[in-house]
């Protein structure tokens, strides 16, 4: 049974069929064939790293012009067949955002790889897991418990997911709830990264810029396992605040505090700011509103564990020697998982809460 | 980095150097490691199977990088050490791993081995089976499995281990001494004689420290001023010793052989130039105030003063808080009365900087307040005296020129008693022996039959007379007829009850020899009250960047083999700043010091361990958290760069500012982050019974043969 | 005959079996006390149980969070971070940083389903060598009766050997032709075979 005979339709048109070309944009081969295939895809995902994609506005031309887009589920028609019949490496490049939650995405992540040249981990979810990682707190059948049956769920049979159901034509499989949100990397060999939640769209446009150039032979080719699109250092770096030494003696929430100084470092004034510890590329968006860097770029260059980096380096400035008084500050973080690992807990070292793969995960 | 020593640790030497045993870093895929399992005699091989530990290395651990593995009965002996230089050059080995006994104390033996075949010594690491494995564990298969995980640990680190130089910086010829008593003045004169210069801070208005206030001193009976002035007066004239009195250490920046100190000399209101120190002044100042200091409370100084007749230097200083000028604005006595107008009112606290190559702490120590045991009454019972104000009563040099007498400054006593261990040897108060009191209860015992003839009780709970000349003077003062009381006193009261006892104090203590309790009838009571750290020892710690412990002790390098080094180098201690000593050993220390000091500037240079850590500033974002992490003040914060910065030489290589750093930014050689890790997972590759740590896998929602999904039958049909 | 320390072995069932647990620790020692005092015990011959792994940093201050984490993902049943007495560092006052990244990390691992008792902190002095070992025995026993933590773990890119495409492939998503593959797609491991030849599934329609 070959792969097309399914469904019977033919390959997804080409984009930018007949489009004017872009005057900005190099001016590609007459045939469509011979630009480089582009697949974008979201596996578990928000939907907002495409969008942050399309927020390269009138850029987005260019990339229509430089590549040939064969896959972005959220923009355009397209067909798991029309992949499967391509040969392996022949996509050049492809965008994988969102988590590896089901056996699908699990199954979709590996056949672009095969048929993908360079893959790249775009976004929080693919790079880290994102806040969707911190399902990986509960087990399987707690989620789908607390999904099918609250207070509020009108479900009065209590039914949950059937991974199977058999219907006279045959028998329906949904693709099943992994019990362990995975990453990206965690599923198949990444090239690159580029790491936010979403990434800003302008990082993603000088990504895909330096991408085109590489292709071209005007640019250098990044080494693999570069991350793309962000700063060499953290957020910090790009913060306006003032910055002096740290002596934590209280954290605080937002709500609890009347004003904060616009020119004071936040973790300063006790807001638990995770800045110095997140991957600069975002510009600092959110302490320059007075809100606390919640780490959706992740972690710096070579850091194993982010979550870890941050609990050390609050921990080091926390102004007090005793137990009881540390505990007394300590407690100013009421949730150190969520505070610590928000995003980065499927791609942390323990990768998840106990809960989620005792009992086999259920 | 500042100072001027050149650094090239940390950075490994580019490219690979194929085949050629060398300090370089090979590529990927070049690490040849040796491994060496020693037996040391049946110290290891009697509980771990060493044979079974180095084949299970030379097999399982190939992957690694393992090219050969090796047992021997010693290897820390010659023939031991050639294996691993013999291999290195024959095998092209570029790292080592030693499986024996603890680093402290054949780590450099194998490094220096190491060095010797031409390869980095810092590619080479020993992990103890001996210390943490064959001596503590009786269980042998488990001792051997845990062996194996030891070995694999130390394997999987050394592949991380990058090929480090120490650092080297120069030795200013110049010293510090902080302290001018008699360890202080030792110190000081020994490195001045030798042609270097010393200078010499001392927070009193002259140097002397305790000894100058003690009248004789035991076992001779020496006076304490006879013996101490000389030395003072070679202090205080040496043309290499430059003298700070009445000054303070206030701040110290820098690393061994480069420090650089702020003292904060304070006003004199006296131009020391101009003084003849004739005395005057102080003769004519009509404000009497009471010396707390010197005269331990009982005796009186001016307003002008200097501390004691024969202080070095002999300039007075005025003391502010008394003295009618200060407070009133008027009187200025001395200043009419001095011939050489050498009266400075106006004078102000000066800021000196000095550049030292190294500091040795003389600070000494402080008694302990004996009102602490109220029930010895000190402080409320009139007749009841410390060690220190007894010392002042004998001297004749003394408030009442050597007459021991009551309170009333009157009256001889004619019994009295002499207490030991008062807060000494006390849970309540310092747990240790003072050392000192035994023998200065002696000395109280002797000297009060000298001047008084009066009976003595000495109370006691064990006599410490341990050194040369010290027994035999307690025999002495026994055949004297010195009455010796074992027992602690409970008490020290002035309500007499039984006949005999009105007027007088009694000592109410148990006999233990007797076995029963005494009530004892004295005119004075004499509290050796035990010795103390400074009050601001730990201050004093913490600006020099030594540690001293919970109570205040400078704590030395190590207690037997290295008493007069701190783990600071650069800075050491004598005398009685790292615990209770008598005067031989105070002077021996501070000459040992000395020593230490000579060897230093003698060698000109000084190679620094290459444990440090750095600052990579391209990922530093200059979030300044690491800043307060430094208890060295080695890191500083570049406002123009925006980033941070470790001074290489200050740094003690500690790794908490590695570990605190939220960007990762900061490295750490020979403790890296790599090396760690990589340690942790050798360690926890061999499993309880010796083979690989079983573990399970993370579930996933397809399993082999489809346990998670409903069977068909159970489908739910449309 | 044993000198060690009393081993009372918490006897884990499994159907039926009694067997003893041997729990597997790390403990993060200081180069000037806390790794001497170990040292002692083992000039002093103190036995302790043999279940602990030692791992020697100059100061308790260099422990890095990620080390605990990495040593409970690398299997670990329990972590020991030790030091000089608070006041008594080598270097002055980094056992204080030590501490309160301790009580930071014993919140967070137990936000995490890991029982805090499986993360200890022990001062040990230099001469504190009967101590430790006390102290190490003392801890072994704890987790013995905690019982393994067993922290799965992180496999690489297939999982435990099952073909996650040819599952899917059984599920009724497209069964993909890997290259090599010429005997079409493999065998789903359970169920029923699905039957596609009729024609596209009423759900397939409705996609995209």
């Amino acid at each position: 049974m070959s792969p097309t005979a399914r469904d019977g339709a033919k390959p997804v048109a080409k984009s930018n069929g007949g489009a004017k070309p872009s005057a900005r944009a190099a001016a590609p081969a007459a045939k469509a064939a011979a630009k480089p295939k582009l697949a974008i895809f979201g596996a578990a995902s928000c939907g907002g790293c495409d969008i942050a994609i399309i927020n390269i506005h009138e850029h987005i031309v260019d990339v229509a012009n430089a590549f040939d887009i064969v896959l972005w589920p959220t923009v355009m028609d397209g067909k798991y067949s029309d992949i499967e019949a391509m040969a392996d490496g022949e996509i050049t490049i492809t965008l994988v955002s969102g988590s590896m939650r089901t056996d699908e995405t699990i199954h979709l992540a590996r056949l672009l790889r095969r048929k993908s040249k360079f893959v790249v981990s775009f976004g929080s979810c693919a790079g880290e897991g994102c806040i969707p990682g911190l399902a990986n707190l509960s087990s399987r059948q707690q989620i789908l418990d607390t999904a099918f049956s609250t207070p509020s769920t009108d479900n009065p049979n209590g039914l949950r997911p059937i991974w199977e159901y058999e219907v006279p034509e045959g028998v329906l499989h949904l693709p099943q709830f992994e019990p362990i949100l995975r990453t990206l990397g965690q599923v198949v060999d990444v090239d690159y990264t580029i790491p936010g939640c979403p990434p800003e769209s302008i990082q993603i446009w000088a990504a895909l810029e330096a991408v085109v150039k590489a292709l071209n032979g005007t640019g250098p080719l990044p080494p693999k396992g570069s991350v793309l699109g962000a700063g060499d250092s953290t957020v910090c770096d790009e913060c306006a605040r003032k910055r002096d030494v740290k002596k934590i003696d209280k954290f605080v929430r937002i709500q609890q505090v009347a004003g904060f100084d616009p020119e004071i470092c936040l973790l300063e004034q006790g807001l638990p700011c995770n800045g110095s510890a997140t991957r600069s590329g975002c510009g600092a968006l959110c302490p320059a509103v007075s809100a606390p860097c919640i780490g959706c770029y992740g972690a710096a260059e070579g850091v194993v564990d982010y979550g870890a980096r941050l609990m050390s380096a609050f921990a080091s400035v926390v102004d007090a020697t005793k137990p009881e008084e540390i505990d007394k500050v300590l407690d100013g973080i009421p949730d150190p998982v969520g505070q610590f690992y928000r995003f980065s807990l499927a791609g942390s070292l323990l990768r998840s809460g106990r809960a989620a793969w005792q009992n086999d995960g259920e | 980095m500042s100072g001027n020593g050149h650094a090239s640790f940390g950075a490994p030497k580019d490219g690979p150097i194929k085949g050629v045993p060398s300090a370089g870093v090979p590529a990927e895929g070049e690490i040849r490691i040796g491994v060496y399992v020693c037996h040391c005699g049946s110290n290891i091989a009697g509980v771990v199977d060493v044979v079974e530990v180095a084949r299970w290395a030379g097999e399982t651990l190939k992957d690694q990088g393992v090219v050969i593995a090796r047992d021997y009965r010693f290897m820390c002996s010659s023939p031991g050490q050639e294996l691993i230089t013999d291999d290195i050059r024959k095998l092209g080995l570029n790292r080592i791993v030693v499986a024996a006994c603890s680093p402290h104390l054949h780590e450099n033996t194998f490094r220096t081995a190491t060095a010797r075949a031409g390869l980095n010594p810092y590619l080479c690491e020993l992990v103890s089976i001996r210390e943490q494995d064959s001596w503590v564990h009786t269980d042998k298969a488990a001792a051997t499995a845990k062996a194996k995980a030891i070995l694999a640990g130390g394997v999987e680190r050394v592949r991380r281990n990058t090929p480090l130089d120490p650092l080297v910086v120069d030795i200013n010829p110049a010293t510090l001494v902080v302290g001018g008593g008699i360890a202080g003045i030792q110190a000081a004169l020994e490195i001045a004689d030798a042609g270097f210069h010393v200078y010499l801070v001392e927070k009193d208005a002259s140097i002397g420290g305790h000894m100058a206030q003690f009248d004789k001193t035991f076992p001779t009976l020496d006076c304490a001023a006879c013996i101490l002035t000389p030395r003072m007066v070679s202090a205080g004239t040496h043309p290499n010793i430059t003298l700070l009195t009445w000054s303070e250490v206030t701040h110290v920046d820098g690393f061994v052989g480069n420090f650089t100190v702020t003292v904060k000399k304070k006003a004199r209101y006296v131009d020391e130039d101009l003084c003849t120190g004739c005395g005057i002044c102080q003769e004519k100042c009509p404000k009497k105030v009471i010396d707390e200091v010197y005269e331990a409370g009982l005796g009186y100084r001016k307003a002008i003063y200097t501390p004691f007749a024969q202080a070095v230097p002999r300039t007075p200083v005025i003391d502010r808080e008394n003295c009618t000028y200060f407070i009133k604005g008027t009187c200025k006595a001395c200043e009419k009365f001095c011939e050489k107008d050498a009266i400075r009112f106006e004078q102000q606290d000066q800021e000196l900087t000095l550049e030292v190559g190294n500091i040795i702490l003389a600070t000494g120590y402080e008694i302990f307040d004996a009102r602490k045991i109220a029930q010895y009454g000190y402080g409320r019972l009139p007749n009841v005296f410390t060690s220190l104000e007894f010392e002042r009563l004998s001297n004749s040099a003394g408030p009442t020129n050597g007459r021991i007498v009551l309170r009333d400054g009157v009256t001889e006593p004619k019994t009295v008693g002499v207490i030991h261990c008062v807060g000494s040897r006390d849970r309540n108060f310092n747990n240790y022996c003072s050392a000192i009191c035994c023998m200065q209860s002696l000395k109280f015992a002797h000297l009060v039959k000298e001047h008084t003839g009066a009976t003595v009780y000495n109370f006691y709970i064990d006599m410490r007379t341990a050194a040369k000349g010290y027994d035999e003077f307690y025999q002495r003062v026994m055949e004297e007829g010195t009455l010796f009381v074992r027992g602690k006193p409970a008490e020290v009261t002035e309500a007499g009850r039984l006949p005999g006892e009105e007027g007088k104090l009694i000592v109410q203590v148990e006999d233990t020899l007797a076995g029963r309790q005494r009530r004892i009838p004295v005119d004075m009571v004499v509290l050796s009250v035990g010795l103390e750290p400074r009050a601001d020892a730990k201050e004093l710690a913490q600006r020099f960047g030594i540690s001293c412990s919970f109570d205040g002790w400078a704590i030395e390098k190590h207690p037997k083999l290295d008493p007069v080094a701190t783990m600071t180098e650069g800075v050491f201690i004598a005398g009685c700043i790292s615990g209770p000593k008598d005067i031989p050993n105070t002077v021996s220390q501070g000459a040992a010091a000395a020593a230490r000091v000579l060897g230093m500037i003698q060698q000109k240079h000084m190679k620094l361990e290459p444990i440090k850590a750095s600052v990579h500033a391209e990922q530093c974002s200059g979030c300044r958290i690491c800043n307060t992490m430094c208890p060295y003040n080695a890191i500083s914060f570049l406002g123009a760069e925006g980033v941070s910065s470790i001074n290489a030489a200050m740094c003690q290589g500690c790794g908490t500012c590695v570990a605190a750093c939220p960007a990762g930014a900061i490295a750490g050689t020979g403790f890296s982050d790599e090396q760690v890790l990589a340690q942790i997972e050798g360690l926890l590759s061999v499993g309880a019974d010796g083979t690989p740590l079983k573990r399970s896998a993370y579930p996933v929602a397809h399993q082999q043969g489809d346990g998670n999904r409903p069977t068909p039958a159970e489908t739910v049909r449309a | 005959m044993s000198t060690q320390a009393p081993v009372a072995p918490a006897p884990a069932e499994e159907a039926g079996r009694v067997t003893t647990f041997e729990p597997v620790i790390i403990g993060f020692t200081c180069n000037w006390c806390s790794y001497r005092a170990a040292d002692l015990a083992g000039t002093a011959r103190t036995k302790y149980p043999p279940n602990i792994r030692l791992i020697r940093l100059m100061c308790s201050g260099r422990l890095d969070p990620t080390f605990v984490l990495k040593a409970f993902a690398e299997g670990a049943d329990a972590v020991m971070v030790s030091g000089c007495h608070p006041g008594e560092c080598h270097y002055i006052e980094q056992n204080y940083k030590a501490l309160r990244r301790f009580q930071l990390l014993q919140r967070t691992i137990e936000a995490l389903g890991i029982e805090p008792a499986r993360l200890q902190l022990v001062w040990a002095s230099a001469g504190e060598g009967v101590r430790l070992a006390g102290e190490i025995a003392r801890i072994t026993e704890e987790v013995r009766a905690l019982g393994p933590l067993d922290w799965p773990a992180g496999e690489i890119v297939d999982i435990d050997g099952v073909d996650l495409d040819a599952a899917w492939g059984a599920t009724g998503g497209d069964p993909d032709a890997s290259p090599g593959d010429a005997d079409g797609p493999p065998a789903s491991p359970g169920g029923a075979k699905p039957d596609h030849a009729a024609g596209p599934l009423p759900a397939a329609e409705a996609s995209r």
